[in-house]
């Protein structure tokens, strides 16, 4: 079994409200859940949809089909009814629309009347929506009930019981209305899920490596991570600034690293335009930092709520002078909760900025995972501290070492003093002009350190036929979609993808020799959100391997399953021919 | 004890006769009568010959950007708000290229210390005209003169509600010293604006010039009052009043902040322990 759920509307009519509720509820049931979301640059009106498949079987990709189209405007009607499968329904309720379809696909459900007679509060319809999905599948009800209980508690008896009995009322007009509902449910075993998207795990990565501040300037969709620390600032106290812009944003995080504890700061491509010499700030003066950077289409503000993997190129040259950075683009949220750690850690270890590379459909995306192992979680605090740092007899902040990674010492926690300068400086931190000592700092912050960073790096998921004739390339958000096309192509083909999530320093071959793969490969596509196809340039770059084939998305809008599998599909034929 | 001997740092680079001088000194002299060693604060500074401040000396330092100076000592007072931050700053670099740094630094009232050595001209880049240079001053970029009304930091400062303004002037050590201590002193962001002659592209604001204008501001002075504040603020003319303008009593950013209330941020461990809880809130 496998599943889609479409909700149209405006903004404001309560589309997303459903759409979390009901992937909830799936994946309460033990159901795997795949949602993703269309939304334009408003507060009202607009044309907004939410998509939900679940199934019995693990899903990370959005397909063009719809088993159940909910809608709330007659735009959603224009645009989504032909992706309505075959035995596919369309439920409305004809006084929201004030029209009435005739059509055998059509149910109409009077969402607002069955609220106003259960709950008198027509806002409850969007509950009665909730209800009657569940209706048409025939699962019961317990898990919404409890998940109505747990959300709307807080506002008063009153308000559980009326969504309570909203719930029920479209429940049991669906039931009994639908005669053409024969949707065959797959009962599972499986445990409950957890449901995350990839905000929330960058998040959650962040306030699990210890981080203690975060400062940004709102951008979407880098907003959501600033929301939810916000939201977390007393429990684990951290503090979150609302910085005055990116400038200072970045700025501060890294006084707040200086002075010893873990700080990251997120943005999207135009505000990180403004963090850049900040960045460069954070290179020569060897002050850890996270940033993640989410994408969105540009140049300038572009598609502000739409998805874009093309600020590769920007993120890899981005500031003046050389100097490392990692650079980590997660693939599903679960990656991007470790990941977020990694960054954290390697930043620390050999304090350098280290960027998560987001997307705008990562961000919203919401993944069904089995619950996260914090036993994988890594926090060492590489800073010298308190006694440890009171018993060293000298301290050079920028001292020269076999490793390149200099004492970072908290200030005020030692007569020791802590010195560092965005000039070039000796290894007590203060200003120098001398060539000698230009050529050893280099030798210190990039040389000595690169290879050890590059050490730390995993090679790239290689998933599929051992040996493959069609290679899928792809980095960061696609992996789930390029990963089900795999497995659609795979009943009659050999092929097989390789994801890079930790992408810079770009992994080497020695763990793991998938250039092997490439040059063996018959056909090899590089997959990419973007029009240029910046990580192919960059694989040509590193390894020299040149992508013959390309699939590159820029219309703002992810791919889809079959959208791709059929793009897929028209290269290995013409290049089979 | 500290002693002066302990705050000697690299040998500046300034011209001779700088007014920096005269602030450097004034600012050690403070530091030993206030009794604070050198690793009990941090200075942060950013990019001019101000911007050196701090490696003529001997403390804790971050000099970071151009203008940047004041989010990096908002970040680093946040982390550890036992610490002392002090911004040091030219007036370029904090008017200019940071003035919107400076306007929010203030608003949130952070209790942040900022000195600004105000030689009217940028220095380090040798000598185009400052927000603060006079209307009228010629400079090889503005060799029509300076069309842009002179920046009033005073009265800006003021109409932001700032919680400690002053003015000094870099040639007259004992007052410098004595706002010094004052504005390190006071609870609240602290802007000191320094007269500081440039010797080498500011002909017109000399120390003769200053000399001749300033004065001490009347021991009577009520500086609560802020509409005397603002009145003293647009003294600049023959007459320049010195001292403590404008005061006021406003709650600090860092006494708001609930997760820094027992301890500072960076004396705190990471609470890791709840986590577990916190993903249990994703089923
Ligand atoms: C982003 C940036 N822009 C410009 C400069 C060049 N620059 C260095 S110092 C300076 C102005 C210095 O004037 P001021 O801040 O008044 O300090 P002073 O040297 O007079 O003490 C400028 C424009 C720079 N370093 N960084
Ligand atoms: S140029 Fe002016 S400000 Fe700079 S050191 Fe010389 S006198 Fe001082």
């Amino acid at each position: 079994m496998d599943y889609s759920i479409k909700i149209g509307g405006e903004a404001g009519q309560g589309i997303q409200t459903i759409g979390d509720t009901l992937a909830k509820v799936f994946s309460r049931y033990g159901f795997h859940v795949f949602t993703h979301q269309d939304y334009e640059s408003r507060i009202r009106g607009g044309h907004n949809f939410y998509q939900i498949r679940f199934s019995d079987a693990p899903v990370m990709s959005s397909r063009d089909k719809t088993d159940i189209l909910i809608v709330f405007d007659a735009d959603s009607l224009k645009f989504h009814e032909p992706e309505v499968s075959e035995d596919g329904h369309i439920i409305y309720d004809s006084a929201i629309l004030k029209q009435k379809y005739s059509k055998q696909k059509f149910l109409d459900i009077p969402f607002v009347d069955l609220a106003v007679q259960n709950s008198k509060n027509k806002i409850m319809a969007n509950t009665v929506a909730i209800g009657a999905v569940l209706g048409m599948f025939r699962l019961d009800l317990g898990i919404l009930f409890e998940l109505l209980k747990e959300t709307f508690s807080k506002k008063g008896e009153d308000i559980v019981k009326g969504n309570v009995a909203s719930a029920k009322a479209g429940y049991d007009f669906a039931k009994n209305n639908c005669s053409r509902c024969n949707f065959f449910i797959k009962k599972t075993n499986n445990k409950p899920f957890i449901l995350v998207n990839g905000i929330e795990a960058i998040a959650l990565g962040a306030i699990s490596s210890g981080c203690k501040f975060y400062s940004a300037y709102p951008m979407t969709p880098s907003t959501g991570i600033m929301n939810y620390i916000a939201d977390k600032e007393a429990e684990y106290n951290i503090i979150v600034e609302q910085a005055e812009d990116e400038i200072s944003a970045i700025n501060m995080a890294l006084g707040a690293s200086f002075a010893g504890v873990r700080s990251m700061t997120g943005t999207s491509g135009g505000g990180f335009a403004l963090m850049i010499e900040g960045l460069a700030l954070a290179g020569m003066t060897e002050t850890p930092v996270v940033i993640a950077l989410g994408q969105r289409p540009g140049p300038a503000t572009g598609f502000p709520t739409r998805t874009e993997q093309a600020e590769l190129q920007f993120v890899l040259n981005a500031a003046h002078g050389e100097f490392p950075r990692i650079i980590f683009a997660p693939g599903t949220p679960e990656q991007a909760f470790y990941l977020t750690n990694k960054a954290f850690d390697i930043s620390d270890k050999y304090q350098i900025p280290a960027f998560i590379l987001f997307d705008q459909y990562i961000a919203d995306c919401e993944w069904t995972f089995k619950e996260f192992d914090l036993k994988r979680i890594k926090y060492n605090d590489y800073r010298l501290r308190a006694d440890a740092f009171k018993s060293l007899k000298e301290y050079k902040r920028h001292a020269f070492t076999d490793s390149g990674i200099s004492p970072f010492g908290v200030p005020g926690d030692a007569k020791h003093l802590v010195v560092t300068d965005s000039d070039e400086h000796d290894e007590e931190g203060h200003i120098v002009e001398d060539a000698e000592t230009r050529i050893k700092m280099i030798h210190k912050r990039l040389f000595k350190k690169v290879p050890l960073i590059k050490n730390e790096i995993e090679p790239p998921l290689f998933y599929g036929n051992p040996e493959p004739e069609i290679v899928l390339v792809g980095w960061g958000s696609t992996y789930g979609i390029i990963m089900e096309s795999v497995d659609r192509i795979s009943k009659n083909k050999k092929i097989a993808m390789l994801h890079f999530s930790e992408i810079y320093p770009f992994p080497s071959i020695e763990k793991f020799d998938y250039l092997k793969i490439l040059n063996n490969a018959k056909i090899s596509i590089c997959i990419e959100n973007n029009a240029t196809g910046q990580f192919a340039k960059l694989v040509r770059t590193e390894t020299g391997f040149d992508f013959k084939n390309r699939i590159n998305k820029f219309d703002g809008r992810p791919f889809t399953l079959d959208g791709l599998v059929s793009d897929i599909n028209k290269k290995v034929v013409n290049t089979n021919g | 004890m500290v002693n002066l001997g302990d705050y000697k740092g690299q040998t500046p680079t300034w011209c001779m006769g700088c007014g920096n001088f005269g602030i450097l000194s004034a600012f050690k002299n403070a530091m030993v009568d206030l009794g604070i060693e050198p690793h009990q604060f941090t200075i942060v500074s950013g990019i001019g010959q101000a911007g050196k401040f701090p490696h003529y000396l001997k403390c804790n330092t971050f000099n970071g950007l151009h203008g940047r100076t004041l989010p990096v000592a908002t970040g680093i007072r946040l982390a550890n708000h036992e610490m002392l931050v002090i911004a040091v700053a030219g007036d370029g670099d904090c008017y200019g290229e940071g003035g919107n740094h400076l306007i929010h630094a203030i608003r949130r009232n952070i209790n942040v210390k900022l000195f600004v050595h105000n030689n009217q001209i940028y220095g380090l880049t040798k000598g185009q005209a400052s927000p603060t240079s006079m209307e009228g001053m010629r400079t090889k970029n503005q060799p029509f003169g300076v069309f842009s009304e002179q920046l009033n930091p005073i009265a800006l400062a003021i109409a932001l509600d700032c919680s400690f303004v002053a003015r000094s002037f870099a040639g007259d050590m004992e007052h410098l010293k004595g706002i010094i201590k004052e504005a390190i002193n006071h609870k609240g962001f602290s802007l000191v604006d320094i007269l500081q002659p440039c010797v080498t592209f500011n002909k017109i604001n000399t120390y003769e010039w200053y000399r001749k204008r300033v004065y001490h501001i009347e021991p009577e002075y009520n500086s609560s009052d802020k509409s005397e504040a603002f009145k003293k603020a647009a003294e600049w003319s023959d007459k320049i009043p010195i001292g403590i303008i404008y005061k006021n009593n406003r709650q600090i950013l860092e006494e708001r902040i609930s997760a820094i209330k027992d301890t500072t941020l960076v004396r705190q461990v990471p609470e890791l322990s709840k986590l577990q809880s916190t993903i249990k809130g994703f089923y």
